[in-house]
């Protein structure tokens, strides 16, 4: 049997050949985690695929690259579209990338935007349940994995800007499906025991899937009923996630978190500094002001010469003992003249004088004096009086007055 | 569970009503110079608790009752 005996480049290019009339092959999409990634010079990007067991060599040239709507990276996981076929040069087949999406990523998107809105529509994002963050946190929750680094991060600038406080740690785990109830239930839990002034909950960062567990509901109503104020922390400045949407705080990184839960000891010792001073001058100010006075004081008459003044307040003194004698003078002066007047008026009214004038006081029998001809009868006494003796007379005769 | 909170704290609150209180200058002079002692006692009080306090950190368990218990929690701040 005469073999035929190809060379490589035959053989290749057979290879290549049957590949290419796949339809499968032709049009194939795949998904799979990049690694060793590399953009070369050229603009063209090399790559593998690969899931748990296999790998696929990727390449993905400029004029297709161009139309990314994303960067590629290691530990990516996303879905490459194009045909695979044979490099002849290396005999290596590999897949020609003509289009790249990231895997799940839109589901997820979709999941979160879809959760954004109902939580929103629930009240749970309403600027006004916001509670303000203690200005002093005696006692600082801090829910997160107790591995990673960020709870190191974040007990280092702690320690660093506000030593006086405490932390306690609850250790859950962030990512995985066990992640979303852990949290949760540590937000409530810190809760119920009134365990702290303050919560930070968070993590360092990763992939969107990473930080999902801070994307679900249970956790996002936990943060929102919680009466101790939540500060937010989850992976990068760029990363927003619903937890951030419903804290009271929302910190970009856990490191973040630490600045904004404390005060800063620099600040602080500044501001006493500030305030020692301030009681300082405002002592020296109102010292100052009473050396005024007591200079304005100090040069008045009484103190510069206090003979002259005495003399001066004697003088005052004689001059007013003088003004009182002269007015209980008057008074007297003014007593006596009204008594005369009095006791002549008292003189003209007395009943004798009236007398002496001719008139006569006239009592009957029962002693009454004698007002109208009723008061006597006919043939009884009368006593007439007159201003040097009485007349006892009988009543002859009455008449009486025709009104 | 906030041990320390009351003093620093407090101690910031009536530093800032003596501050307020000083400057708004109607109390007696006999009034100023014993705020102002009180004053500088607290910012000296204030100062040193900055200066000598440490971090305290502990990492909540819970107790077979669902109680929380304090446990050591190693770091290196």
């Amino acid at each position: 049997m005469a073999q035929q005996v190809l060379t490589i480049t035959q053989l290749n290019e057979y290879i290549r050949g049957r590949m290419e009339e796949d339809h499968l092959l032709n049009a194939v999409a795949v998904k799979g985690e990049i690694s060793n990634y590399k953009l070369y010079p050229s603009g063209h990007h090399y790559f593998t695929l690969k899931d748990e067991n296999s790998a696929l060599k990727c390449v993905m040239f400029k004029g297709n690259a161009q139309r990314l709507r994303f960067r590629p990276e290691n530990g990516m996981k996303i879905i490459a579209m194009g045909k695979v076929s044979v490099f002849p040069r290396d005999g290596a087949y590999q897949l020609y990338c003509a289009a790249m999406a990231m895997d799940g990523i839109g589901d997820l998107y979709a999941a979160f935007e879809q959760l954004k809105k109902k939580l929103q529509a629930q009240g749970l994002f309403d600027p006004a349940h916001k509670k303000p963050i203690p200005k002093f946190p005696g006692t600082i929750g801090i829910i997160t994995s107790s591995a990673g680094a960020a709870v190191h991060d974040m007990l280092r600038i702690l320690n660093k800007r506000y030593p006086l406080a405490k932390v306690l740690l609850l250790p859950v785990r962030v990512q995985g499906v066990e992640a979303p109830g852990e949290i949760a239930a540590a937000i409530r839990y810190a809760n119920y025991h009134k365990l702290a002034d303050l919560l930070i909950v968070g993590r360092g960062g990763g992939s969107i899937e990473d930080l999902w567990a801070f994307n679900e509901e249970i956790v996002a109503h936990a943060i929102y009923d919680s009466n101790i104020p939540v500060i937010s922390a989850v992976g990068h400045e760029p990363d927003v996630t619903i937890s951030d949407y419903v804290a009271d705080l929302r910190a970009a990184t856990p490191s973040n978190a630490a600045e904004l839960a404390v005060p800063d000891r620099d600040a602080l010792t500044q501001a006493l500094d500030s305030m020692e001073n301030a009681m300082a001058n405002a002592l020296n100010r109102q010292i100052k002001s009473y050396k005024q006075h007591l200079d304005v004081l100090s040069k008045s008459s009484a103190l510069q010469s206090p003979a002259g003044y005495l003399e001066q307040k004697q003088r005052q003194l004689e001059l007013l003992k003088n003004r009182l004698i002269a007015a209980e003078n008057q008074i007297i002066a003014r007593n006596e003249q009204r008594y005369v007047a009095l006791t002549a008026k008292l003189d003209a009214m007395s009943p004798l004088k009236v007398l002496t004038r001719g008139y006569a006081l006239t009592t009957n029998e029962r002693g009454e004096v004698v007002r109208s001809v009723s008061q006597v009868e006919l043939g009884k006494r009368i006593t007439v009086a007159l201003s040097d003796g009485s007349l006892s007379a009988t009543v002859m005769e009455k008449k009486e007055n025709v009104q | 569970m906030s041990q320390q909170k009351p003093s620093f704290e407090n101690n910031m609150q009536r530093l800032e009503q003596i501050v307020r209180a000083m400057e708004r200058g109607d109390v007696p002079l006999e009034e100023s110079l014993k705020l102002f002692q009180e004053g500088t006692e607290l910012v000296r009080s204030c100062n040193q608790l900055l200066d000598n306090a440490q971090l305290q950190v502990k990492k909540i368990m819970t107790a077979p009752d669902g109680s929380p218990v304090e446990e050591d929690f190693p770091h290196d701040i």
